[in-house]
């Protein structure tokens, strides 16, 4: 099962600026391993970014993003108290949801 | 909205893509130092240094201490033991400035330990860890991070922003320290090199990375700064135990057991150089 993430979500005058850690292989499939075998692909594809019930961002990546990954965002429009819902989703079907609250 | 955040969003891709772990660490040494001409910092170091600044808002770091402080506080061995019972020095349980204050001397086992072997040591003796798993891979790669590396940047990251204070009461702490400066400066092997050979004069470097000359109490700190570390190369946590294990393979002598002796007096040297400083915490490396 995927590990937490690490959500931060914080008001900077009427922009929240939201930052998420993921813990993630975030394999290419171009390495090989000791043995000379291909390390098969194994990367997030999928995330979504909900603030206050409503999705701000859906967005695709691939495998040039580094392995546990760091993704920020500013939000105009957001406030204080706000729960932020992110979720991804990697090409083996497995999956994370975490939330956090916007805080001032 | 939606473009802006979009925008936003790639430029955050592409930082954290120039991470990329492509890379394994190199397994060949670079090549050995030259007495090199005191460095200006070049540009490049520079550029560098700005980059793991920038970095070091988001460490990585922060996940493998997430994941450690629920070994520590959740899980339970035989019998239902659990880390609340370890002792790292400031009595049962106390992970608060522990972590600034190793090595020192610890009367249960009549040894003097550095953070990385009592950490090991409790987690065999609470959580029913196996000594000889925890050998077999003591480092993370890239297939795996141990769980107690994780444990260990919990712990560390408990002594943030604390001054580094490792006893020299104990006759022991301090034939450590002795016995640990002494190795520092012990030259052998195919070049003759000692740590000292490379961390021993001011302004040296190999290639883009500055060498701290180690002997001095405001250098001695990078000995403790930003270790545990991430390391962005390959993208896992590396501790200071990994560190001195490729210092020693990067002076041509063998590597060291896992959890010897000569590197816990290796570490009551420089740590106590480096006593007084604040340490920030665990770190993000390139
Ligand atoms: C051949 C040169 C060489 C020798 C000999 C050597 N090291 Fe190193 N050391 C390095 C290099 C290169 C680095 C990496 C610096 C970097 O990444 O910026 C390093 C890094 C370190 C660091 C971490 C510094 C930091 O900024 O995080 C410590 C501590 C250290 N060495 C201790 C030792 C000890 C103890 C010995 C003796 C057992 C030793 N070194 C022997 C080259 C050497």
């Amino acid at each position: 099962m995927a590990d937490p993430m690490k959500i931060r979500a914080q008001m900077k005058g009427d922009t929240a600026e939201i930052r998420v850690l993921m813990s993630h292989a975030m394999e290419t499939g171009q390495r090989k391993d000791n043995a000379g075998a291909t390390v098969p692909a194994h990367f997030i594809q999928a995330i979504t970014v909900d603030v206050g019930g409503k999705r701000v961002i859906q967005g695709q990546t691939s495998t040039s993003v580094s392995r546990n990954p760091v993704f920020g965002f500013k939000v105009k429009g957001a406030k204080v108290g706000d729960k932020v819902v992110i979720h991804w989703e990697d090409n083996k079907g497995d999956k994370r949801t975490d939330e956090a609250v916007i805080a001032a | 909205m939606k473009q802006r955040l979009s925008t936003l969003m790639v430029a955050a891709v592409m930082t954290a893509s120039f991470a990329a772990h492509a890379q394994q660490p190199a397994k060949k040494a670079p090549p050995p130092a030259k007495a090199a001409a005191p460095a200006k910092k070049e540009g490049i170091t520079a550029e560098f240094e700005k980059f793991r600044e920038v970095l070091e808002e988001d460490n990585p770091a922060e996940l493998f201490e997430a994941k450690g402080e629920d070994i520590w506080k959740n899980k339970k061995g035989p019998g239902g033991a659990t880390m609340a019972q370890c002792d790292l020095g400031l009595g049962a349980g106390v992970v608060k400035g522990a972590y600034v204050q190793m090595p020192r001397w610890f009367a249960d086992v009549g040894q003097v330990m550095d953070a990385e072997r009592r950490i090991v040591h409790c987690m065999v003796k609470y959580l029913g860890y196996k000594e000889e798993d925890i050998r077999k891979q003591p480092f993370s790669n890239d297939q795996r991070t141990p769980d107690h590396v994780s444990v260990i940047t919990y712990v560390a990251a408990q002594s943030r922003n604390l001054k580094i204070a490792a006893p020299q009461k104990h006759a022991k702490e301090i034939e450590a320290y002795r016995i640990g400066k002494e190795i520092f400066a012990y030259r052998a092997g195919p070049y003759d090199f000692s740590c000292a050979t490379c961390h021993g004069d001011d302004g040296k470097r190999i290639r883009t990375q500055d060498l701290p000359n180690l002997r001095k109490p405001a250098e001695a700190v990078k000995a403790y700064q930003g270790w545990p570390g991430y390391r962005m190369t390959g993208g896992f946590m590396l501790t200071q135990q990994w560190r001195m294990n490729d210092c020693f393979r990067q002076q041509r002598f063998p590597e060291p057991t896992y959890l010897s002796d000569s590197i816990t007096a290796l570490l009551a040297y420089m740590t106590v150089t480096a006593n007084g400083q604040v340490y920030k915490g665990p770190g993000i490396k390139r």
